[in-house]
C-alpha cells in the first residue's frame, strides 16, 4: 500500500494547479458562471489538451492508461477552485463507455470524448429514482429498424452544452444505451442552475430517433460501474472543496478582530475548526478507500463506493455549513467565496444520490 | 401545575382563523406560502387590512394601539398566520423599534411614530452592526456629534435588512468618545430619505436582496429624534435584542414548515411509491416535529413564566435552538424535492433579483422558494447575535461561568 502520489501523478495535479491559478480566481469563476454557458469552451479544450479527460481510463477503452487515482487528483484541485466544467459528469461517461467493453463504437466515442472533440454526457438519472441507479422509467422500442425514445431524465448535468447525450432505456431485456444528439426531434430540453452554478438539464423525450450503442442486461452494470467511477470523482472534488474551505475559514479567524483580537484566539471557534479539519481528514481517508474499493467485485465496490458518499457527504455539509458561520454574516454575500463553497457541497451531498440513498444501499448490500 | 389548554383558546383560535380566511388576500397568501424576503407591497397592504381590525400589532400593550391578547393568544394568532401563508410583518418596527418608542420614547415620538407603525405607513430596518462590530457591538464607531439643535452623523452601517424598504433607520451611534464603549452609545432615529445617507444593496448566496450597508455622510438629524437619554442607547438595545430572541425561536413558523415538508413528501415520488412512505425519509421528519415540539413547550414555559428571573438567557436558548431548527427545516424540505432541490430558484415575483437568466426548472408549486430558503437560512444562525454568543451568554448569566 503507498498513499503518496507517482511523480506522474504529481505532474498531473501540478497542471491543474497551474490551471486553476491562470482561469480560476473568484472573480473570474463568478464571471464564468454569470456567462450565456456558465462554463468555458476554451477551458474545456484545455482539459483535454492536457490528457485530463483521459488520464483516468485504459488506453483500450481510448484513454491514456490511467485508473480513477488520476481523476480524483484533477477534481480536487478543481474542487479547490470550484471550477464549473462538467469533469465529474464526462469521467462517468467515459467510465460507462470504458465498462461496456468490446463495443467498438464505444471506444470511437471515448476517444472523441477524450479528445474534447465532442462533449458527450451520459443521461441515466430520473427523478423518482432519487439516485438509485437501478430504477429507469425510461423506454425504446424498436420498430421497423428503429429505436425510439420515450421517458423523461432529471438533473443531468453538462446537457445544456452537451453534443451529445447517452441515453439509458428500458428494453425487453435489461436497458439499452443509445446515442441522441441534443438537436434531436422531440427531445425537450429543460436547462437550469444548481444553486452552485453548473448548467445542468430536465430532459423529455417524445418517440426520440436513437442510435444504439449497447442493449441488454450487460448494460446496467456497466451504467452503475460508470456511476461509482463518477461518484468516487465527485467525493474528490468534495475533499478539494472542503479543503479549501477550511483554510479560507482558518485564514479568516487569523484576521477578523473582535474583542481586540483575532476572532481565531477564542475556544469555541478553535473547537469549531478543529472538528471542521476531523471532518476534513475522514473525508479524505474515505476517498482513498473509495477508491480502493472501486477496485473490488460488484457487491463490493457497491458497498465501498457509498461508505465514501455517504460519509462526505456529511463532511461536506458540515464543513460548509461552519465556514459560513465562523465568517459571520460576511460568508452569507455573494461576493465572498466561502458562500459558493457552501453552495458546491450542498449540491454534491445529493448529486449521484444522497446520503440517505447510499445509507440504504450500503445497509442492503451483504457484507 | 395544570397542562391542559384553555378550552377558551380554541375558541379564540377558530375566531382569528375565521378572520385570516375572510380578509387575507388570495395573491398575498400565495406570495406569502412561498416565503422569500419582505416584499413590502404585500406587507403593507395587509397591515393596513388588519390596522382597520385593530390587529396590526396585538402585542403591543392596549394604550399604544394593542389588543390587550394574552402571550399565548398571540403565539396562537402567529401560528395561524404562517399556516394561512400570511405575509412575515415588519418585524423591525412591530418587535424592535415600536416596544423601544413606547417604552422609553418621549410623547412626541409616540404620537408621532406608533400610528404610522400601526397603519404600514413607517417601515423601519435597523442600523446596529458595523464593518467592524459585528459581535463586538459595543466598539461600533458611528459617530453623533451636536451641532446646535442637531446631530451630526458619520459613519456606516451594514447588514441593514430590508433597508431598500425602509423610511426610517434607528440607529446605534456613539455620542461620548471619552467614556468606556457600552457608556457612550445612544440611540438615534434617522430619516432614510436624509441628505446624505445612501444605501448599497448587498446581494446574499441565495441571490436575494435583504441586506444592505447604509453610509451616513454628514447626516444632520433633529436632537428630538434621540431616544431616552444620550449615553443609554446599550441599555435600550439590549431590551430590544431581547425581545428579538424571544421572537426568533419562530416556533409558529417551523410549525408551518412542517406542514409543508409533509405536503412536499406526500407529492414526491421515490421509486414508484410518495417519499413519505419511505421509512428513513419518514424519521427524519418525526424526529424534526419532536424536535419542533420540544421548542414548542420551552417557548410555552416562557411565554407563561411569571417575573423575569435570566429572561436574556432563556431567550437565547430559545433563539439558539430555533435558529438551528429552522435550518434543519428547511434543508430537508430541499432534501424533499429531490433533483430540484439543489436548483437554484431566484423569487419569480421579486423585483430583487440578482440575475434574471430565467434558468429554473419546472418545480413544483409547493417548492416554490425552499432552495433559496434552505440557502438563507444558513443566516439565522448568525443574526440577531450569532449562536456562539448565545451559548457565551447562556453560560455567563445562568450557569455563573
Amino acid at each position: 500500500m503507498e498513499f503518496e502520489s507517482t511523480p506522474e501523478q504529481e505532474a498531473i495535479a501540478d497542471s491543474v494547479r497551474n490551471f486553476v491559478k491562470r482561469e480560476y480566481d473568484f472573480e473570474q469563476r463568478q464571471a464564468l458562471a454569470a456567462s450565456t454557458d456558465g462554463l468555458s469552451r476554451d477551458n474545456w479544450a484545455t482539459y483535454a489538451e492536457l490528457g485530463w479527460l483521459g488520464a483516468g481510463l485504459s488506453e483500450d477503452a481510448g484513454g491514456y492508461g490511467g485508473s480513477s487515482v488520476e481523476y480524483a487528483i484533477i477534481a480536487e484541485q478543481l474542487g479547490k477552485a470550484l471550477a464549473l466544467e462538467p469533469f465529474v459528469a464526462t469521467v462517468t461517461t467515459l467510465k460507462t463507455l470504458e465498462a461496456l467493453g468490446t463495443a467498438p463504437q464505444a471506444k470511437e466515442l471515448a476517444e472523441r470524448i477524450v479528445t474534447g472533440e465532442t462533449i458527450a454526457i451520459l443521461a441515466h438519472g430520473e427523478a423518482a429514482a432519487r439516485g438509485d441507479p437501478r430504477i429507469v422509467e425510461a423506454v425504446a422500442a424498436h420498430a421497423n429498424g428503429v429505436w425510439t425514445i420515450s421517458g423523461r431524465k432529471s438533473l443531468i448535468v453538462g446537457a445544456p452544452g452537451a453534443d451529445l447525450l447517452l441515453v439509458s432505456a428500458g428494453v425487453d431485456e435489461g436497458l439499452g444505451l443509445f446515442v441522441v444528439p441534443r438537436d434531436a426531434n422531440g427531445l425537450h430540453i429543460s436547462p437550469y442552475r444548481t444553486v452552485d452554478n453548473f448548467r445542468v438539464a430536465d430532459l423529455g423525450f417524445d418517440s426520440v430517433a436513437a442510435e444504439p450503442i449497447a442493449t441488454g442486461t450487460t448494460v446496467l452494470p456497466a451504467i452503475e460501474i460508470g456511476i461509482d467511477h463518477g461518484t468516487v470523482t465527485l467525493c474528490a472534488e468534495a475533499v478539494g472543496a472542503m479543503d479549501a474551505a477550511l483554510w479560507m475559514t482558518r485564514d479568516y479567524l487569523k484576521t477578523r478582530q473582535q474583542f481586540g483580537q483575532p476572532i481565531g484566539n477564542f475556544q469555541a471557534l478553535q473547537h469549531r475548526m478543529a472538528d471542521m479539519l476531523i471532518q476534513c481528514e475522514l473525508a479524505r481517508s474515505m476517498l482513498f478507500q473509495g477508491l480502493h474499493a472501486l477496485g473490488l467485485e460488484d457487491n463490493a465496490r457497491r458497498r465501498g463506493v457509498s461508505a465514501t458518499k455517504v460519509t462526505i457527504a456529511e463532511a461536506g455539509l458540515f464543513v460548509g455549513r461552519q465556514a459560513i458561520q465562523l465568517h459571520g454574516a460576511i460568508g452569507m454575500t455573494e461576493e465572498c467565496a466561502i458562500g459558493h463553497y457552501y453552495k458546491r457541497l450542498f449540491a454534491i451531498a445529493h448529486l449521484h444520490g444522497d446520503g440517505d440513498t447510499h445509507l440504504e444501499r450500503f445497509a442492503s448490500l451483504a457484507n | 401545575m395544570d397542562l391542559r389548554f384553555d378550552p377558551e383558546l380554541s375558541t379564540f383560535r377558530s375566531e382569528v382563523r375565521a378572520f385570516i380566511a375572510a380578509n387575507l388576500p388570495p395573491d398575498i397568501a400565495h406570495r406569502g406560502w412561498h416565503d422569500y424576503h419582505a416584499y413590502r407591497p404585500d406587507i403593507q397592504r395587509w397591515t393596513e387590512i388588519l390596522c382597520k381590525q385593530g390587529w396590526s400589532a396585538p402585542h403591543w400593550p392596549v394604550e399604544y394601539g394593542g389588543t390587550g391578547w394574552s402571550p399565548i393568544q398571540n403565539f396562537i394568532w402567529h401560528e395561524e398566520l404562517r399556516l394561512a401563508g400570511a405575509p412575515v410583518h415588519d418585524r423591525s418596527s412591530l418587535e424592535l423599534v415600536g416596544p423601544v418608542i413606547y417604552t422609553f420614547g418621549t410623547q412626541q415620538q409616540k404620537d408621532y411614530f406608533l400610528p404610522k407603525i400601526l397603519s404600514g405607513e413607517h417601515w423601519w430596518c435597523q442600523g446596529f452592526s458595523e464593518p467592524g462590530s459585528g459581535s463586538d457591538l459595543a466598539r461600533l464607531r458611528t459617530r453623533a456629534d451636536v451641532d446646535g439643535d442637531h446631530y451630526v452623523v458619520n459613519g456606516q452601517k451594514t447588514w441593514t435588512s430590508e433597508a431598500h424598504w425602509a423610511d426610517w433607520i434607528f440607529t446605534l451611534v456613539r455620542t461620548d468618545q471619552e467614556v468606556k464603549p457600552q457608556a457612550g452609545i445612544s440611540f438615534l432615529l434617522i430619516d432614510m430619505k436624509s441628505e446624505g445617507l445612501t444605501r448599497r444593496p448587498i446581494w446574499s448566496i441565495d441571490e436575494g436582496l435583504t441586506l444592505n450597508e447604509t453610509f451616513f455622510d454628514n447626516v444632520r438629524v433633529p436632537k428630538e429624534n434621540l431616544v431616552g437619554e444620550a449615553g443609554k442607547g446599550w441599555g435600550y438595545a439590549k431590551f430590544l435584542l431581547t425581545n428579538e430572541r424571544t421572537m426568533s425561536a419562530e416556533v409558529p413558523h417551523s410549525k408551518r414548515d412542517i406542514v409543508q415538508l409533509k405536503r412536499i413528501a406526500a407529492q414526491t415520488m421515490k421509486n414508484g411509491k410518495p417519499l413519505s412512505d419511505d421509512p428513513i425519509f419518514r424519521s427524519k421528519i418525526a424526529k424534526a416535529e419532536i424536535d419542533v415540539t420540544a421548542l414548542e413547550w420551552a417557548v410555552l414555559r416562557l411565554l407563561f413564566a411569571k417575573g423575569e428571573h435570566a429572561e436574556t438567557a432563556v431567550a437565547s436558548v430559545v433563539k439558539t435552538r430555533g435558529a438551528e431548527l429552522r435550518q434543519t427545516l428547511a434543508e430537508l424540505s430541499a432534501q424533499a424535492l429531490g433533483d430540484h432541490g439543489i436548483a437554484m430558484t431566484p423569487d419569480p415575483e421579486s423585483e430583487h433579483v440578482m440575475r434574471s437568466d430565467g434558468l429554473a426548472p419546472p418545480i413544483m408549486e409547493e417548492g416554490v422558494g425552499i432552495v433559496s430558503k434552505a440557502i438563507f437560512r444558513r443566516a439565522t444562525t448568525i443574526y440577531g447575535g450569532t449562536n456562539e454568543i448565545q451559548r457565551t451568554l447562556i453560560a455567563k448569566t445562568v450557569l455563573g461561568l
